[in-house]
């Protein structure tokens, strides 16, 4: 139906999307540039891209300073937790809500939209309450308590849509094959499921890693503090910023989440269900 | 059949639920409820500037060592969220003892009752060290609920060699020139590529309201227990004079208006700004960030009617619910006593509120690097009306920062900025 693309428009294609590629990379390039700049770099009026002068200084600062590696295991630990448990409460609430409809299960689906409507602020204070009742308050237990409680609903979303993109029929061939309902969820959806859950735990691992205000308002004790409240102490007062430890602590609470995308993204397009039926 | 299996689902969700309850239950942490052993306090600091964070960190580990019986623990907290972390703090009950914060800010926590009147915990050695004038700042009903212990005074730091260049010469430290002799001076050193004078004024309220005391002008007016936004010619005086050096003389650069203080840095050492009108702190970004070679000088602050200026002091306060108010102002007075005071001043290169503070530090440096025009500086600044004006938060976010930026950008009259600082006070003072 559609000719060969000519020359010039290939072309054009692979300007656009090297530009693209630039424009969603330079960030990051800027960020690296500037993790590696010495002070008085950072200052100049006609800023370079590759510093003159490059220091290893600020990672450094960023380390004895604040404690960073400390701070990104804490992290570490807190997403991996969230990211987990997400996938497990929501691996089995998202099938029960898509294959079961029920008008209790439309509700479920609603009052699970509405409850993204209410803003974080209205919401830390009865939270902090609950958490220091249940003594949760200022442990990482409690952390990933309310990170699960939080990416819950997107994941319930996202993941139920997954579910019902798997053919019923596949089931009830394995069925009438003689498998158990569990055997069926375990060796058919479970696995045709695969890049739905990696999706939900990369949400759950990347919201919980970037998060910051319930770690700032929940954690105490500074040896418990996660890496975005860390890294927040280079910031100072109206918009002054100690740049180049700041720099250096930023690119290296990205990496985690770039190796663990890269890591896991290959898994999103697995799993595809062509030729699964036949239509 | 389905039913069962379905049942056994449901108990599968109910296990991982609970699995996650009793991940919590083992969780790391915990809240400190010791009741035997040595008094813990937890000292909230807002230190972020390298030196500073170690001159706190030191002192709290010396302290530590030499008061076995009261251990003080360090949190460090950052400015931009530290609002709202108090606020979840006292509302939720569980505040650190001890706060690091600003004048400016503590009022409403002070109103709220969240903070420890301090009157009868301090020493007279203490209180007598600090003007007046300094303690009004944190002073809120009669209540002293935080001790001011750092200031920020506004000053000018100025490319040396440009000024030599253009003939200006450096006034001395208790000498300042006048508004006048600045807007001359600022003329003098613009020509093609280079302005005089860079104003950053992204956030301009703060700045042009503690500027304004030069001519008296005070913007908040108290009449008969009502608070009202009045703009007069004392009030008009700074920003007109600020809008003059930008569109008449031509001697302020517009491009610096929506840069905050650090933003201007590029421009001064290139030579594109020969002066930079700004904070006192801003020496320590000359020291480690200017090239080699760079000279540059403080000039005091400039004079109008007077070189008064509001005082926003760092301020250490109690928080109303700590068990152990007395041991938190006992660390107080220790923390801030003339060494510990003059050395924490140094670190954020503030200027210290402790008359013998200021002069150790005067001496510590033998003045140079600006410290002997930071430290006379300290004797300008007061207390303001707009720090004790409930409402004075949300006028200055919603309408006075908008209206002077508008103003800054030329796009209003003063007459229409004066009309809109008006309006906006009527909207939120009560």
């Amino acid at each position: 139906m559609f000719g060969k693309p000519s020359r010039t428009s290939r072309t054009l294609q692979y300007v656009a999307l090297a530009g693209y590629l630039i424009f969603l990379g330079f960030p990051l390039v800027w960020l690296l540039s500037t993790a590696f700049k010495p002070p008085r770099e950072l200052v100049r009026l006609h800023p370079t891209l590759i510093p003159d002068n490059p220091t290893l200084q600020n990672f450094v600062q960023a380390f004895t300073e604040q404690e960073l590696g400390r701070a990104a295991l804490n992290s570490l630990q807190v997403s991996l937790a969230s990211a987990v448990l997400t996938v497990l409460v929501a691996m089995p609430a998202s099938y029960a809500l898509a294959r079961f409809r029920s008008k209790l299960g439309t509700a479920a689906l609603g009052w699970v939209l509405l409850s993204q409507l209410f803003p974080f602020v209205l919401l830390i204070i009865p939270i902090f309450l609950v958490l220091r009742q249940v003594g949760l308050a200022n442990t990482h237990a409690g952390l990933v308590l309310i990170y699960v409680v939080w990416a819950l609903p997107f994941a319930l979303w996202m993941l139920q849509g997954f579910v019902r993109n798997i053919p019923r029929e596949l089931e009830e061939a394995a069925s009438v094959d003689g498998a158990t309902r569990i055997q069926v969820l375990r060796r058919v959806v479970f696995p045709l499921l695969a890049p739905g859950l990696v999706a939900t735990a990369l949400f759950s691992f990347i919201s919980a890693w970037n998060e910051f205000f319930f770690a700032l308002v929940l954690i105490k004790t500074p040896e418990l503090a996660t890496l975005p409240v860390a890294l927040a102490r280079f910031v100072g007062i109206e918009g002054t910023a100690r740049l180049g430890p700041l720099a250096a602590g930023s690119l290296l609470a990205t990496l985690p989440s770039l190796i663990f995308f890269a890591f896991m993204q290959r898994r999103l397009s697995s799993g595809s269900l062509a030729g699964a039926v036949k239509g | 059949m389905l039913r069962t299996r379905l049942c056994r689902l449901a108990a599968a969700t109910a296990v991982a639920v609970v699995g996650l309850g009793a991940l919590a239950a083992c969780g790391s942490g915990g809240d400190d409820e010791a009741t035997s052993g040595p008094v813990k306090l937890r000292f909230l600091s807002l230190a972020w500037q390298k030196e500073s964070l170690q001159v706190n960190k030191d002192l709290v580990a010396k302290w530590n060592a030499e008061h076995p019986d009261i251990q003080v623990e360090y949190v460090q907290g950052d400015w931009n969220s530290v609002h709202d972390q108090l606020l979840t703090s006292f509302e939720g009950g569980d505040a650190p003892d001890i706060v690091h914060y600003e004048a400016s800010s503590i009022g409403e926590f002070s109103k709220q009752g969240y903070l420890a009147d301090l009157s009868d915990l301090l020493s007279d050695d203490l209180k007598g060290q600090i003007d007046k004038g300094i303690w009004d700042t944190a002073t809120f009903d009669g209540k002293v609920t935080g001790v001011p212990f750092l200031l920020e005074s506004q000053v000018v730091i100025a490319n040396k060699k440009l000024l030599d260049a253009a003939g200006v010469a450096v006034p001395p430290a208790d000498g300042g020139w006048t508004w006048d002799e600045f807007q001359a001076n600022a003329q003098k050193l613009t020509k093609p590529g280079q302005y005089g004078a860079a104003w950053a004024l992204k956030s301009p309220t703060n700045r042009v309201l503690n500027l304004a005391l030069n001519y008296d002008g005070t913007f908040f007016y108290g009449d008969g227990g009502k608070t009202e936004v009045k703009v007069g010619d004392a009030e008009k005086e700074i920003p007109k004079r600020i809008h003059d050096m930008l569109y008449t003389a031509k001697s302020a650069s517009p491009e610096a208006l929506g840069m905050s203080g650090a933003d201007t840095l590029p421009g001064f050492f290139g030579g594109k700004y020969a002066m930079l009108p700004g904070s006192v702190s801003l020496r320590q970004q000359m020291v480690e960030q200017a090239p080699a070679g760079f000279e540059w000088v403080t000039l005091p602050p400039i004079k109008g009617l007077s070189t008064k200026q509001a005082a926003n002091p760092q301020t250490l306060s109690v928080s109303a619910d700590s068990k152990h108010k007395k041991q938190a102002a006992q660390f107080l007075e220790y923390f801030l006593n003339p060494s510990n005071m003059a050395a924490l001043a140094k670190g954020d290169w503030l200027v210290p509120t402790g008359k013998q503070a200021n002069e150790e530090l005067v001496k510590l440096t033998a003045g140079k690097q600006g410290w002997d025009v930071a430290a006379d500086s300290a004797a300008d600044l007061t207390v303001a009306p707009f720090q004790q004006a409930d409402g004075y938060p949300e006028w200055k976010t919603k309408y006075a920062t908008p209206a002077l930026q508008q103003y800054f950008a030329n796009k209003i009259t003063l007459d229409q900025l004066a009309t809109q600082l008006v309006d906006g006070g009527k909207q939120v003072l009560r």
